[in-house]
């Protein structure tokens, strides 16, 4: 599993400048907001945590699709597949879960401070908005993996995938936002959503890679 | 037959083993072919009842008629959950133990649930305007109810993506599943999240807080929404299947041809 995670990590940083092009769309998102509702600083701090939160959400749809094509085109993921007897599938799906997100969604996670100085979010909120994000992004892996292997099989199931997994991480988005206004906003509490948040993590840490390998058994070829 | 419906030895008696019978789709057809003309008679007698009910009951005393639209709302978002809840029950079928018509009662379901949640949406935006004086609000019930919405057309778009119907209804099945989470939060949202939507008032531990003059409409108007459900249901069951029969003798005959043509 170890060295799965090893070669998903060393394929994930050679070949796909991924990391990068997702900082770029992030970065791309964000900065279109204010150019939407106007450069109101107030305005601005006050939605921050909300725009850094849907445009990571986003930013970590993004590179989905590819999570189990490129190893069905070069036949590795039949073999994986197959050492079901060695190593559990839903174990294999979760291992690469956590290189996908290790590569391409925790950049996103340590760029997140940069761009909440950019939204003029206050230190307490920079660091809630980091420290949810950290703890939600995984969630939203784990469920795109369900999407993306359902859609494994299709020529352009991008755009599938996403229509797919966006409904289910909105609780995900909804605890995420709401721990990140918390540390700011004054009566809102912080740590009740935030624990909602990472039991709903571990929740679909379990259900994603579950379904997934489900998916990817049943759909093969 | 078209692939996925094989031929089933007849079983008696247990219910598991007409479920098996069932799985031939010839006898289903009989069987759909004989329920749906009585199923659609009763379903529009049903409900000519329960509109004759709905408009004879009094007016709330706050709301004035406008009360008379939760004779549909409420069937309508009633039978959005009991189509999702119908397409898990067949997504299970589907996975567990592969019947065949579980597949095809997934996929037929799909576009219904789809239609009686936009209708629940419509008609709930339409009371709200003059109730609320907003067509819409990020209420909780609301909002799940959309998300329901968008997990149906999810799974639509998911069977029209892929030409295999095998794979394609294994696929909808994991997904709808998946999506099932959203059910019992649609269900408690009212409860968790204290927000505009009312909260339950027929469905209760302590019984129903609705006066019987307004319940009984109610009730009838569901009674006869979930039967044009089943009927609605059943036709497009029986139309599914007869498309997969058209594929497959299409199929066929075009494999005949190319034989002749050699």
């Amino acid at each position: 599993m170890l060295a799965l995670f090893r070669r998903e990590l060393q394929i994930g940083v050679r070949t796909g400048n991924g990391a990068l092009t997702g900082v770029l769309f992030f970065l791309a998102v964000v900065a279109v907001i204010p150019f939407g509702v106007g450069p109101d600083l107030n305005l601005l701090a006050r939605i921050g945590p909300a725009i850094l939160w849907i445009g990571a959400l986003l930013a970590g749809l993004l590179g989905l699709e590819r999570l189990f094509q490129a190893d069905r085109e070069d036949g590795s993921l039949d073999l994986m597949l197959l050492a079901d007897s060695r190593h559990m599938r839903a174990l294999t799906v979760f291992v690469k879960c956590c290189a996908h997100w290790t590569v391409n969604v925790l950049p996103l996670v340590v760029v997140t401070p940069l761009l909440g100085l950019f939204m003029n979010v206050e230190p307490a909120g920079i660091l809630a908005a980091t420290a949810t994000l950290a703890v939600g992004t995984p969630a939203i892996t784990f469920i795109g993996a369900v999407g993306a292997a359902l859609a494994v099989a299709l020529p352009r199931g991008g755009l599938l995938v996403s229509v797919l997994v966006l409904p289910l991480t909105i609780p995900v988005l909804i605890f995420g936002v709401a721990a990140a206004r918390g540390a700011v906003a004054d009566p809102d509490p912080f740590l009740p959503p935030f624990l909602i948040l990472a039991a709903l993590m571990l929740f679909f840490a379990v259900i994603g890679p579950l379904a997934a390998s489900l998916a990817l058994r049943w759909g093969g070829d | 037959m078209g692939s996925g419906m094989t031929n089933a030895t007849p079983q008696a008696s247990t219910l598991s083993g007409r479920l098996t019978a069932l799985a031939n789709p010839t006898r289903f057809l009989a069987l759909a072919d004989s329920l749906v003309p009585w199923l659609g008679g009763l379903a529009l007698a049903v409900l000519a009842v329960g509109f004759y009910m709905a408009f004879a009951a009094p007016e709330d005393y706050q709301q004035g008629i406008t009360v008379r639209i939760m004779y549909i709302h409420v069937p309508f978002a009633w039978l959005a959950m009991f189509c999702y809840s119908l397409m898990a029950i067949s997504a299970l079928g589907t996975l567990v133990w592969k019947h065949p018509l579980a597949d095809v009662a997934l996929k037929a379901a799909a576009p219904i649930g789809a239609a009686f949640t936009a209708l629940a949406l419509f008609t709930g935006s339409v009371w709200g305007k003059p109730m609320w004086g907003t067509w819409w609000v990020w209420d909780a019930r609301l909002t799940s109810v959309f998300i329901l919405l968008l997990m149906y057309l999810g799974i639509i778009a998911l069977t029209r993506a892929m030409d295999d119907p095998g794979r394609s209804a294994r696929a909808a099945a994991i997904l709808t599943l998946v999506g099932f989470v959203n059910i019992p939060i649609i269900k408690f949202s009212v409860d968790w999240w204290n927000t505009l939507h009312q909260p339950a008032s027929v469905f209760r531990l302590d019984g129903p807080t609705i006066h019987a003059s307004l319940l009984w409409p109610l009730l009838i108007c569901a009674l006869g929404f979930t039967l044009l459900f089943v009927t609605l249901h059943l036709m497009a069951m029986r139309a599914d299947i007869w498309r997969r029969r058209v594929v497959a003798m299409r199929r066929l005959s075009a494999r005949a041809a190319e034989r002749a043509a050699r």
